[in-house]
């Protein structure tokens, strides 16, 4: 068996009319991303790559780029507008965006985890940080109070949130106490796979490195495989074995993080390691 | 339809029952609609009616559409047949109904219409039981939009009501809900059982009469069919509880007037400040009373 856990191929997300032009008339070497003919955004498009299992692949690129665009996808947030992602698990592979909305959902609930910047689109923020958890416990059909509980405050102490404050609303919390928050919950499902989209962005510098030893943790702990976005560059230094570089909707360049540091190819991607030296 | 069948309509100018057969055969339709789907909320025309939507005008449809000539009819508001409500009820149908005779008593009665509450009495699979419904949608309460609320009810996913459950437990050491309660009909669909207490919701399940139930202003029709599961939203190690009417001692407390300790009861608070109880079920309540006096005299 493979150890392969999603395979992405020709994953376009274009907003607007779109016209036969929008593609060639797009990308780094237009310096655009909305096309002239007809103002359609093409957000994302032809983003191809494979992930494996307890790997962490990092998708780096200025802001508009596309970086979120493709993980919404991959997380159901969005539709694409052409192409296909498989998901490998457990023996079964899924053709993600050929399933039903309720399997999609199911999937999303039960398979994958995901972490955004703004916590307010993660958490529920009418409810306490527990019940937070307990709403992806339930959705996975675990209706035991008691072991909710139990797994919700494992959870919390885990990614360094006090039990004691499990019944208290995350409205009250940190920034960085909001994003342990909604990786607890994230992970609430064992999922094997975890997107996070800018999950320190905005956070003092003490409270990124803290959060990204803890997600360097989990992966060594858990094995999960994560997506990983972000506009910084040294926090795919620090957690991505390999790296998609996007620029205007378009992966420009993509390989080992080491090598795309040591040796960028790409003009822009030799500008952004310039820049952060 | 009965051919010979003619509209009495030189009398009142209106048709038996009020409604135009037309209307009455439509929600019979969604009724049968309803039934064949258990907690579905099934949409129907709403008609007007001469009073205000939120005094039953979704039962009272239900009533008319399903009401004959040979049918005896009870109406009770909060357990009670004298309410205002109930009596306004019960003459519209005795003046658009001739020949239907009304009753007070549970066991005589083959269509039952109630708001807040079941008849105490067991009842058989001979009657019909409509529930007044304000609001129909049990997910209403963690989310506004109902498209969303239909996809939720689709996939029978009430994983957010189960969260304001936990959250309930987690404030208030119990499950705080005392009317509407949740409730898993044929394991599939989540009604609002209408505003009846808790108590009366272990009677909907595999219940031998069938449970219609109407909402005029929102238009929705759900059913509870004979012998069919009704389950509240629990949690596997949180048993569902009923009100126990227990005193400072944990004796259950007796109705003040025909001393029963196994009905629902109101709590009356009089000028002094005394709290008293009594049923709430007040045809319940009288029948009791004789019985007691039948037996005392003999
Ligand atoms: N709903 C939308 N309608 C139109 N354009 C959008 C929409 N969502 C995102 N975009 C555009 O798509 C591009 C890529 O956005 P995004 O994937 O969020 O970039 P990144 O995450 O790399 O900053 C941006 O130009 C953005 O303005
Ligand atoms: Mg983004
Ligand atoms: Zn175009
Ligand atoms: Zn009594």
């Amino acid at each position: 068996m493979s150890n392969k856990i999603l395979s992405v191929r020709g994953l376009s997300r274009i907003h607007g009319e779109q016209c036969p032009l929008c593609i060639a008339s797009t990308g780094p070497e237009h310096d655009t991303n909305i096309c002239p003919h007809c103002g359609s955004v093409v957000a994302a498009h032809d983003v191809n790559f494979d992930l494996y299992r307890g790997e962490i692949l990092g998708i780096i690129g200025e802001s508009g780029s596309g970086k979120s665009s493709t993980v919404k996808t991959l997380y159901f947030d969005e539709a694409p507008t052409a192409g296909s992602a498989t998901f490998y698990d457990g023996g079964a592979q899924h053709d993600m965006f050929a399933l039903n909305a309720a399997q999609q959902r199911s999937m999303r609930n039960k398979r994958f985890g995901m972490v955004y910047q703004n916590p307010h689109l993660g958490l529920n923020f009418q409810i306490s940080a527990g019940g937070n958890i307990a709403e992806r416990l339930l959705m996975s059909d675990l209706k035991h109070y008691g072991e909710i509980r139990t797994r919700a405050g494992d959870l919390l102490v885990r990614t360094e949130v006090a039990r004691a404050r499990m019944d208290q609303n995350p409205k009250t919390f940190s920034g960085g106490m909001q994003q342990r928050v909604q990786i607890a919950k994230a992970l609430a499902t064992q999922p094997p796979l975890l997107f996070l989209d800018e999950v320190t962005t905005g956070l003092d510098l003490s409270v990124q490195a803290a959060i990204l030893d803890l997600i360097l943790e989990i992966q060594h702990e858990l094995g999960t495989a994560m997506i990983v976005v972000t506009h910084d560059l040294g926090v795919i230094r620090l957690l991505a074995g390999r790296t998609l570089v996007m620029k205007h909707g378009r992966v420009i360049e993509s390989g080992l993080t080491d090598q795309i540091l040591e040796d960028p190819q790409h003009a822009y991607t030799q500008r952004l390691v310039a820049s952060a030296l | 339809m009965n051919a010979n069948y003619e509209l009495p309509l030189e009398d009142a100018g209106y048709s038996f029952g009020f409604l135009d057969e037309y209307a009455k055969k439509e929600v019979r339709r969604c009724i049968l609609k309803a039934i064949s789907i258990p907690g579905y909320q099934t949409p129907y025309a709403s008609r007007e009616m001469p009073m205000g939507r939120g005094f039953g005008t979704g039962g009272l449809q239900l009533t008319l559409s399903l009401i004959g000539e040979d049918d005896t009819l009870k109406v009770i508001d909060q357990g009670s047949d004298d309410s205002v409500n109930a009596v306004n009820l019960r003459q519209f149908v005795q003046l658009t109904c001739p020949g239907v005779e009304v009753t007070e008593k549970t066991q005589e009665a083959t269509l039952i219409q109630s708001r807040h509450r079941i008849p105490e009495k067991q009842l058989t699979e001979q009657q019909i039981l409509v529930l007044q419904v304000p609001y129909p949608d049990a997910l209403v309460v963690v989310e506004p939009s109902e498209a969303r609320r239909k996809v939720m009810h689709g996939e029978a996913d009430y994983s957010r009501l189960l969260v304001k459950l936990y959250e309930d437990v987690v404030r208030f050491d119990e499950i705080t809900i005392s009317h509407r309660y949740p409730t898993r009909i044929n394991g599939h669909y989540v009604i609002d059982p209408s505003p009846i207490p808790r108590w009366d919701v272990p009677r909907l399940h595999q219940s031998p009469a069938l449970v219609l139930l109407g909402a005029g202003r929102e238009k929705k029709i759900y059913a509870v069919p004979p012998y069919t599961l009704a389950e509240p939203l629990v949690f596997d190690d949180i048993a569902f509880r009923v009100e126990d009417f227990r005193d400072a001692n944990g004796k259950r407390i007796a109705c003040r007037c025909c001393g029963s300790t196994v009905s629902f009861l109101d709590e009356l608070i009089d000028d002094a400040g005394n709290v008293t109880h009594q049923c709430s079920d007040s045809a319940y309540c009288e029948e009791e009373q004789e019985t007691i006096s039948a037996r005392k005299q003999a």
